[in-house]
């Protein structure tokens, strides 16, 4: 089955681009994920699993063959592993995300944003 | 009397909406703070890997092993039997590379690196792949089409030139040894090392001659 047209990165030298993280945040799952590999905390080739099949995933549902989508299903696959791991439970991330969005909210602007303990 | 100014406190909503991070950022946010928290992760650790692999890690390493390939022949030998072992002469291991194989371009033969899964790859001597590395087109099309592939990067291959195509995993991942260009007798490491292209020890570079003519 072929994608549209415009979800091709053709030539591939379009999608090379200068820099190597486009926003922070897409570092960061890297980091998180290679940290947590490095420490056995996960395993490299439960990493590349589940990541290859959220990648999958994004194909399937026509999402464009970026680096966005890439970055955001290595975010799902973090995220993933780790619920399925028992690190972490959907309500506890669910309830820190709203807790960042909140300290955000409040925060003036120009101000570090922290979590209040 | 109190108002209700509606306009303004849609204006004021959009002001404090425009300061808050993306979805995906507020997410990698909840993740960070509650590993931070259950000691899974160590936010200094994290900070600095970003700073390491968005500045200082990257391609120029594995040139550099290139470069000594080209001008040792027992460490181009020794790359070749055990890549995983040669590349702690420069102490550039680490699990990011797991286990490599280094695989060497002839005059006959042209070698292309893919992981058909994810994106498996050298970080510790490449850096972070490049974008075309990690999308569903260069994973699929690589392995079915590699001389199309090969011809959108700009390189031609004879028909004679066999191509060989690597899929890494997490276990093992891979380094091409580019041909030493012509006419570079007498250069040293440094000299050959900036020749070098990222793109050739991934494959989707040949002829390192062509780069010195555009440098």
């Amino acid at each position: 089955m072929s994608k549209p047209e415009e979800n091709r990165p053709l030539p591939f030298v379009t999608e090379d681009g200068d820099t190597v993280f486009g926003e922070a945040w897409q570092a960061q799952v890297l980091a998180m994920a290679e940290n947590l590999i490095s420490s056995s905390k996960i395993t490299a080739s439960d990493w590349s699993n589940i990541l290859g099949a959220e990648l999958r995933k994004a194909d399937a549902a026509g999402a464009p063959d970026n680096s966005e989508t890439y970055y955001l299903s290595a975010l799902s696959a973090l995220e993933s592993l780790l619920l399925s791991n028992d690190h972490l439970t959907s309500d506890e991330i669910r309830a820190r995300k709203e807790i960042w969005e909140r300290a955000y909210l409040s925060t003036p602007h120009g101000q570090p944003v922290e979590l209040k303990n | 009397m109190a108002t209700f100014d509606t306009k303004n406190i849609t204006k004021i909503h959009q002001a404090l909406h425009s300061h808050l991070p993306s979805d995906s950022a507020l997410r990698v946010k909840a993740l960070e703070s509650l590993l931070v928290e259950k000691g899974l992760v160590n936010s200094e650790t994290i900070d600095a890997w970003v700073e390491a692999y968005s500045e200082e890690i990257g391609p120029k390493r594995g040139a550099k092993i290139i470069a000594k390939a080209w001008l040792d022949p027992s460490y181009k030998q020794r790359l070749l039997e055990d890549a995983t072992a040669a590349i702690t002469e420069f102490d550039y291991h680490g699990h990011a590379t797991a286990h490599l194989k280094a695989v060497e371009n002839t005059s006959s033969v042209h070698n292309l690196v893919v992981c058909t899964l994810c994106s498996c790859y050298p970080f510790s001597i490449l850096g972070v792949a490049p974008n075309w590395y990690k999308t569903a087109a260069y994973r699929s099309r690589a392995v079915r089409e590699p001389r199309s592939v090969l011809l959108e990067f700009g390189v031609t291959l004879d028909d004679k030139v066999k191509v060989q195509v690597w899929d890494s995993t997490a276990e093992l991942r891979y380094l091409v040894i580019p041909q030493r260009p012509q006419d570079t007798e007498g250069w040293n490491e440094e000299q050959l090392a900036a020749l070098v292209t990222r793109n050739s020890m991934i494959g989707t570079d040949r002829d390192l001659n062509s780069n010195r003519g555009e440098a």
